[in-house]
């Protein structure tokens, strides 16, 4: 029972925002390539798809999978000028890993 | 029918002709005056003299701004030309005091960087591959 002292108060919302979001295997080669290179736009992250070896990735459905990132608190939006740029937001992860996975991996470990 | 002339749009033609003659390098082919203030301003490349024209269009439609805004936002770039080795010409622009929103990246058939025209686009060069 270790782990509970970091259990932070998520709400049960933002948590089902964030396992949904990462149901998802677009949202999680789009969560790859932002860990890979920080800062990218829509723009680049269409264009580099393209030389990944799998299929290539629409701007509408970049948009609709940022969006529901960003909302689960995972991405969050950054502006290099005019140009908006989304980067990796990895504390909510650890919240949420904490706060609902960490209980079932602790499980058993400590005897 | 042949493709003789493509266009950028540009917030201010005099801005646009410095940087895309005196930086890019490209020639002035046409400059007519059509009156109120705007030109029919067209530019060749020096490498394909008799090739297609780049028209500096004046973007003073009301359309034109939300419209460049929003592809500048997503960091779509407004047209694309192409250059022969990537990494010099990036090299060059830059020491030009170009800004470049893409440094350049592997994009499949082809390698791609992506600058600031100043005049409200944002530009693509390649470089093919092979």
């Amino acid at each position: 029972m270790k782990y509970l002292h970091i259990v932070a108060t998520m709400d049960p919302e933002q948590l089902n925002h964030i396992f949904k979001a990462l149901a998802d295997p677009t949202r999680r080669r789009i969560i790859d390539r932002l860990r890979e290179r920080p800062g990218q736009s829509l723009f680049e992250l269409c264009a580099g798809s393209v030389a990944e070896g799998m299929p290539v990735l629409s701007r509408q459905a970049v948009t609709q999978h940022l969006d529901i990132l960003e909302r689960a608190g995972l991405v969050r939006v950054e502006w290099a000028g005019r140009t908006k740029l989304h980067a990796l937001e990895l504390e909510p992860l650890r919240t949420a890993a904490a706060q609902w996975l960490g209980q079932y991996l602790e499980e058993g470990r400590d005897g | 029918m042949k493709i003789y002339v493509t266009s950028v749009m540009v917030d201010d033609q005099a801005k646009a002709l410095d940087f895309y003659r005196d930086k890019l390098g490209f020639q002035v082919k046409h400059d007519i005056d059509l009156g109120g203030g705007a030109r029919w301003l067209t530019l060749t490349s020096p490498e394909n003299p008799g090739g297609t024209e780049l028209l500096l269009e004046p973007s003073g439609h009301p359309a034109a701004k939300p419209f460049k805004e929003a592809l500048v936002a997503d960091g779509i770039p407004y047209t694309s030309f192409a250059v022969d080795d990537i990494q010099a010409e990036v090299a060059r622009l830059k020491g030009l005091g170009v800004q470049f929103t893409v440094e350049p990246m592997d994009a499949g058939a082809v390698w791609m960087a992506v600058f600031d025209d100043t005049c409200g686009n944002l530009i693509q060069i390649v470089q093919m591959k092979g």
